[in-house]
């Protein structure tokens, strides 16, 4: 399977290199494909120009600038040049697109022909999104999809959501401190351990309490060991499920990451769970100061300020690492998210022995149609035009664009190397990260996709935030939260929840 | 004109009350009565369910009122003697007096999320200039992650951004008093301290309870500022019945369930502030 999945790269690689710093009259119009000039396709710039929606209007709900935002506002100025569509875009800040788009849904009103949110809102808000047309989903920018990427955008086989953006959890790390000869050995000496790239959450936390409170980077400004997002609501509960996949997620278990599919039984304050939380108050001491009250927006800055050895959670705070402007680019790397060397077995009631890791392929940024909009060609178009390979390759080079890898073309090394500068090396350590969570491992975990997935995820993100503030132990924490899952389960009805569970397990079992 | 017409002169007001007041709270306590969520929108009827819930089975709901209750109290006891205190700074002819009326005033003219935002970011435990002051003192206090300190910063950032309400109705007072009071009491011999404790404390009386309920009224309805700051957190620690209806209603969509709410604490703060009012009057007006 490597060997056909290089092949492939190799091919797709030529054709999309091939077309690279093509200079053409699309670039000398729209900078912002200079390096790659428009690139043949269904919906190239060249096949919007043939398009006339000249008096039409399409009117998008998106994210705060510039995370997403800012691409579809970019994007939507070119559809309109292009088209002569009028496009308008409201921005939302991210805790608010929920309901900004349901509300309107859920009372029959259609005030946005296209909707940006997340992947995960997807069981919610299927029955008012238009399923994607055939034609689109068969063409040949589609095809480049990673099948990780096509499965969190569809339902039951059915695509609904616009794939324009990829993402999943993975570590990164401080390649200049970790690979440094004088840290390993002093490492070594202080600690008997290895200095390396942590292979478990124990070492991790090894490594960042070690590295925690000095500066040794010598830039007269005291580092830290690591930073995450643990802000309470603040997405915190992924970075939770990130540090629990190790410790939970039993290969050799099927039937539900986070529930027991058989029962609707909540798994959340199993004893894996448990580990993984009781490392994350641990955590707390080796952050930097108010790391506590870290977001992803103050996780990006801190680690791609260099402030800090370790992070992991989403792309955009490596890509911000490695902007020009970063004071550590081409000096952090990328790796799969630490595992542990032990990991619970439901079945059987206890701990296996045994090394485990898993990716988290977290949910990201989606777009999708209004069922009830009155302009469905247009706005297929749009997101079809937004994701076209020219747009695409100067988004994923754009840290703040919030645009992270999602096609098999996207994990060419080559690509970072010549239009953003990057180390081959961490080029190469980079792709093959993030590859290797797609199409290597068969450990997966995807986000959790049910009715009222807010619900859940608020109540995991209320009682961690008490476990970390010291209100709660580990282990009672998640027992609340489990007692609340269990009401949310009964609110909703087992058979509902279990029914959209099932698709997500079908999925993590498959692998 | 006939009794008829009288009537008809008061439909438009009417219509309007009914519009922008009866309405929404008619529609909010129908909502409260409906399960409606993301997953079930609809006026289904559930009786009382949501209020068993909310009294049998929803305790966060009222730790969150106890902190809202130390909240609002606190930041409005602070704003009413910083806010007196500045009025009575400004109330006699001083230099500038002008500039500074306008200065004082200025927070309040802000925009709370805005200057939340820059508080939040003054307070930043690791990027922030008052921790990097601290730090030349080897201290890193904890501004928004500690259990104490967190709330501490809410207060002082409420304090900060609505002082200048307080001062602005109290000074108005201030100007408006008599000045026959004060002539009696400088020929009895009254220094600034008795004058102050025997004539403008009580004249000031009716003014100060109007501004402190306005105020507490306002403070119980705290969101913006914990949204900004802490989100609540650490843990539940800054987390005030506002923000935990806008979680239950906005961010898990359980619109039925936060009407329920949204009704009960309506009907607590009613009965809280005719109870707090009356003490006020009891203590301030009357004196006893």
């Amino acid at each position: 399977m490597k060997i056909t999945s290089s092949v492939s790269l190799l091919a797709i690689g030529a054709v999309l290199l091939a077309g690279t710093a093509q200079a053409d009259k699309w670039s000398d119009q729209f900078p912002h494909i200079k390096n790659s000039g428009d690139i043949p396709g269904q919906c190239s710039y060249e096949a919007m120009s043939k398009k006339d929606y000249s008096g039409q209007k399409l009117t998008i709900n998106t994210h705060a600038v510039p995370v997403m935002g800012e691409p579809t506002a970019l994007h939507a100025e070119q559809f309109s040049a292009l088209t002569g569509a009028e496009v308008k875009v409201i921005h939302t800040p991210a805790g608010d697109l929920y309901s900004k788009a349901m509300i309107p849904f859920q009372a029959g009103q259609t005030p946005y022909d296209i909707v940006f949110g997340f992947s995960n809102f997807l069981r919610d808000w299927k029955q008012y999104l238009q399923p994607i047309p055939a034609k689109y989903v068969n063409m040949k920018q589609m095809q480049d999809v990673t099948q990780g990427h096509i499965d969190v955008n569809s339902w039951g086989g059915e695509m609904i959501q616009f794939p324009i953006d990829g993402d999943r959890h993975y570590l990164k790390y401080r390649k200049d401190v970790i690979d440094n000869p004088e840290y390993q050995a002093k490492y070594k000496t202080e600690t008997g351990n290895e200095l390396r790239i942590p292979q478990t959450w124990k070492e991790y936390a090894e490594m960042a309490e070690f590295f925690n409170g000095w500066d040794w980077d010598n830039d007269g400004e005291l580092e830290y060991g690591s930073a995450e997002v643990m802000k309470k609501d603040d997405l915190m509960y992924a970075a939770f499920f990130s540090r629990s996949v190790a410790y939970s997620k039993n290969p050799r278990v099927k039937g539900g990451f986070f529930f027991d599919l058989e029962t609707m039984e909540p798994l959340i304050n199993g004893p894996g769970f448990v580990a993984a939380l009781t490392d994350w108050v641990e955590a707390t001491k080796y952050v930097p100061p108010g790391g506590m009250n870290f977001g992803l927006g103050d996780e990006i800055n801190s680690f791609g300020g260099g402030q800090t050895l370790f992070s992991y959670s989403w792309d955009d705070a490596f890509v911000a690492a490695m902007q020009d402007d970063s004071p550590i680019k081409n000096k952090v790397g990328a790796a799969p998210l630490p595992g542990s060397d032990r990991v619970w077995n439901r079945l059987s009631g206890a701990w296996e022995d045994t090394y485990n890791q898993a990716p988290y392929i977290v949910w990201g940024w989606t777009a999708a149609v209004a069922k009830e909009s009155k302009n469905h060609d247009m706005a297929f178009d749009y997101l079809c035009f937004f994701a076209n390979d020219a747009n695409h390759q100067a988004d994923i080079a754009i840290g703040r664009f919030g645009v992270n890898p999602f096609r098999k073309s996207d994990f060419l090394p080559e690509i970072y190397v010549k239009n953003q500068g990057w180390d081959p090396e961490i080029a190469q350590q980079y792709s093959e990260t993030l590859l290797e969570m797609e199409e290597g491992s068969t450990n997966l975990v995807f986000p959790l996709r049910v009715p009222g997935v807010f619900q859940f995820n608020s109540a995991v993100a209320t009682g961690t935030a008490k476990a970390l503030a010291g209100q709660l132990s580990p282990q009672e924490a998640l027992d609340e939260v489990a007692v609340e899952w269990k009401k949310i389960v009964k609110r909703i009805g087992a058979d509902t929840v279990r029914e959209a569970y099932a698709i997500g397990v079908a999925l993590e079992d498959s692998e | 004109m006939n009794f008829k017409h009288k009537y008809m002169f008061l439909l438009p007001g009417l219509l309007v009350l009914l519009a922008i007041l009866i309405f929404p709270i008619g529609f909010t306590v129908r909502l409260s009565l409906s399960s409606w969520d993301s997953f079930y929108p609809g006026l289904d009827f559930i009786g009382l369910e949501n209020y068993v819930r909310l009294f049998t089975d929803d305790s966060r709901f009222w730790e969150a009122f106890g902190r809202l209750s130390l909240l609002s109290l606190t930041t409005v006891f602070l704003q009413y003697i910083i806010g007196f205190s500045l009025a009575l700074l400004v109330w006699k002819e001083i230099r500038f007096q002008r500039l500074f009326r306008v200065l004082f005033l200025i927070p309040m003219m802000t925009t709370p999320v805005i200057m939340t935002v820059v508080w939040r970011t003054v307070f930043h435990e690791s990027l922030g200039p008052v921790n990097d002051f601290f730090s030349l003192f080897g201290m890193q206090p904890l501004w928004l992650s500690s259990e104490v300190l967190s709330k501490f910063t809410v207060i002082l950032v409420e304090v900060w951004q609505w002082t200048p309400f307080m001062f602005l109705l109290l000074l108005a007072g201030l100007l408006s008093l008599p000045k026959e009071p004060y002539l009696a009491a400088s020929i009895d011999g009254a220094g600034p301290v008795r004058t102050f404790i025997y004539v403008t404390f009580p004249l000031m009386a009716p003014i100060s309870i109007g501004a402190i309920i306005i105020r507490l009224i306002e403070a119980s309805k705290i969101m913006d500022t914990v949204y900004v700051l802490t989100s609540g957190g650490p843990g539940t620690s800054t987390e005030t019945s506002s923000f935990y209806i806008f979680i239950k209603g906005l961010r898990e969509f359980q619109f039925g369930y936060s009407a329920a709410l949204s009704i009960t604490y309506l009907i607590i703060m009613i009965i809280s502030f005719t109870v707090i009012a009356k003490i006020l009057v009891k203590l301030m007006v009357r004196g006893e």
